[in-house]
């Protein structure tokens, strides 16, 4: 539990029903005391179409069957939900992972990316700009700009393309503009930050493809409209595979899009534990890891009020994970809620202990991981070993492929080439 | 006076002189820390309102000068407090003060101590370039406290009722922003431009400052008449930055008047 933020058990219930009730976020776009539009004056006009835009298109008929379509003729959904029987047998708990590493693109993130392109489609947008750190939200909105047709610009870190390189060549075939971005951290953030300028730049013509349920309203919610089909088709299957709910559901958390998706359809079930992992790099101290929800206090950055890692004078720490995808101060407002109520528990797991996860489930399952999702199997592994014979979920959120530059660094360092 | 009114009485002394007021921009600590409080009295010395940048990690609505200088500041260990410090110590200039500063330092610094540590350095107001109108109830309370203002800024891109409500609240001035994107690159002033800044100032009981990509004599004189004052950022960082005389290439902004 975060020692930073306390909130009194009346508070936390206060929130928790409101939340059930569905009335985050409200009309300041808020989720309790987290989210806001902490924007320039120029972005007000663009999230107020947004935000408009959204509201007509998003639940209509003709665009969900839209979406939909190409979901299922596309992207592959719905993904597999696999039964992992001898990480089950190793570790001594029921696991089942959601297979988001099948969708196309190999990650979650093509859900998202896909919604708002076609939102940007029927707003007229002449252009996408996007972020990406992993590159797999780059490589999503390449591939989602590509299938309808609209030019797309991606910003990525510096570091990042170095250590995710496979990414940006792919996003360079799928017809992306990709942007080195060497201000700042060169990571996430600082991709974040230049995507943003883009967008002041031409607030009219350009629509901003955001990757995570960050940044200012309507991103947090829009991006988790998109992704909470993850949760929903878990629980549809899982149900009709067992005839029952699980215990638990895991998901990593940096920004927070994969896990929100995954968490939201089972908020309302009490008896489901909801367990999200955060990157815990290579320590507990300020800049040795990315777990803003373990570590952080409120704050704001790039558009939203939520908890950060941040120092006393209120500057944004440089965060450490060996997961780009990860590896971010800021986390989503609804996380950050969902924390304040005691709905969802936040926990961290570190480089070594994704590592080890990662080989773990690569040898026993047959899936190589994203180091992002790895977390997250650290995570269920540790919960397994106090609830045995329990079960649970835990969102595959992505394919490993793209890690291989850091995993030949690492797991394979001294292994015969 | 009140902080709030030595800013607007210091731009409007300037409109009476026949010249918009200079609003001078400056990153507190670039290029050296220990030059604070010279290079501070340097462009004080001929701009008739001072901006103070107050340096941030992640300056999202800044182009690539005010990154570096704020990326630099940082490293030197400037912070807040230690500007509130400096300023409550030094001999201060007789031109107002402005402090510009993302929202996060702001915040964690606490809004009714920093309303009242600002107010007893001589700081007249606050620019906060991500924090718009609707989110700055709060903090705008807090300055009001201490009659320090919360100047408001407005696009091209905002439209006329949102104009109407921000000017409306404003206090010492307007920040006019004259195009859309980053600061620091110059800009023509096209027609477009002069047409906003009629409409602005229409809906604006307080003066108007014209700011984002002003570097020349050229596009200030363009300017004369359609506002009360210009904000001049970026290109004055570079004069810093290269160690030549600011005071000096600020006075031939004003065209050697």
């Amino acid at each position: 539990m975060n020692a930073n933020v306390k909130f009194s058990v009346a508070e936390k219930n206060a929130l928790l029903e409101q939340e059930l009730a569905g009335r985050f976020p409200d009309a300041r776009g808020r989720f309790g005391p987290y989210g806001g539009r902490y924007v320039p004056e120029t972005l007000i006009p663009a999230l107020e179409r947004l935000e408009a835009g959204m509201r007509e298109h998003l639940h209509r008929a003709d665009f969900q069957a839209e979406l939909s379509d190409q979901l299922l003729h596309w992207v592959g959904r719905p993904t597999a939900l696999s039964y992992a029987p001898r990480l089950s047998a190793a570790w001594g708990a029921s696991i089942w992972f959601k297979r988001e590493d099948l969708a196309h693109t190999g990650a979650h993130k093509i859900n998202n990316a896909l919604g708002q392109a076609l939102l940007a489609q029927r707003l007229g947008a002449r252009r996408i700009v996007a972020e990406t750190g992993a590159g797999q939200h780059g490589v999503a909105s390449a591939a989602a700009c590509a299938r309808l047709g609209l030019p797309c610009t991606v910003y990525m870190g510096a570091i990042d393309m170095e250590r995710q390189a496979p990414n940006v060549g792919r996003m360079r075939l799928l017809g992306a503009e990709v942007v080195p971005v060497t201000g700042g951290d060169q990571t996430l953030r600082a991709a974040i930050d230049e995507a943003l300028r883009d967008w002041v730049a031409d607030p009219d013509g350009t629509f901003y493809l955001l990757g995570s349920a960050v940044g200012p309203h309507p991103y947090p919610y829009l991006v988790r409209e998109l992704q909470a089909i993850i949760g929903r088709e878990a629980r549809a299957q899982f149900l009709e595979r067992t005839g029952a709910l699980p215990d638990a559901v895991f998901a990593c958390v940096g920004g927070g899009s994969n896990s929100i998706g995954m968490f939201h359809a089972f908020v309302p079930d009490s008896s489901v534990a909801i367990i999200g992992i955060e990157a815990g790099g290579r320590g507990t101290g300020l800049g040795e890891n990315a777990a803003s929800l373990s570590y952080g206090w409120p704050g704001v950055l790039q558009g939203c009020y939520s908890l950060l890692l941040q120092d006393e004078n209120g500057q944004i720490h440089e965060t450490d994970s060996i997961s780009a995808g990860l590896d971010y101060p800021g986390v989503g407002p609804e996380h950050a809620l969902l924390l304040a109520a005691g709905r969802v528990h936040y926990e961290s797991a570190t480089d070594a202990e994704a590592l080890a996860a990662l080989q773990e489930c690569s040898r026993l399952e047959g899936i190589l991981p994203a180091l992002e999702t790895a977390h997250a199997l650290h995570g269920a592994k540790r919960w397994a070993a106090s609830n045995p014979g329990k079960t649970a979920i835990l969102c595959m959120s992505g394919r490993g492929d793209k890690d291989m530059p850091t995993l030949q660094r690492t797991l394979l360092a001294g292994a015969k080439p | 006076m009140k902080p709030h009114a030595r800013l607007s009485s210091a731009i409007r002394a300037a409109v009476d002189r026949g010249e918009p007021a200079l609003v001078a921009f400056m990153t507190a600590g670039f290029p050296q820390i220990d030059k604070f409080s010279e290079h501070l009295q340097a462009v004080a010395s001929v701009a008739d309102v001072v901006e103070i940048g107050v340096p941030f990690t992640d300056p999202m609505a800044d182009g690539m000068t005010i990154q570096r200088s704020s990326q630099s500041a940082l490293k030197q260990g400037v912070s807040l407090k230690w500007i509130l410090a400096e300023l409550a110590a030094m001999q201060r200039p007789e031109a107002p003060l402005v402090l510009m500063s993302y929202l996060n330092p702001l915040l964690q610094y606490g809004y009714v101590r920093l309303a009242r540590d600002a107010a007893a350095a001589g700081v007249c107001g606050f620019i906060v370039p991500d924090l718009p109108f609707d989110e700055g109830d709060e903090f705008r309370a807090a300055l009001a406290a201490e009659g320090v203002a919360l100047v408001q800024m407005v696009t091209p891109v905002t439209t006329p009722e949102r104009l109407a409500r921000v000017c409306a609240a404003s206090e010492g001035f307007v920040y006019a922003v004259t195009m859309t994107g980053t600061t620091g690159k110059s800009v023509a002033v096209p027609e477009a431009v002069i047409e906003y800044l009629a409409r602005v100032r229409a809906a604006s009981p307080v003066p108007v400052c014209a700011g984002f990509g002003i570097r020349s004599a050229d596009q200030i004189e363009r300017l004369r008449g359609h506002v009360e004052g210009v904000v001049v950022g970026s290109a004055l960082v570079e004069v810093l930055e290269r160690g030549e005389d600011a005071a000096g290439w600020l006075r031939g902004l004003r065209g050697g008047r």
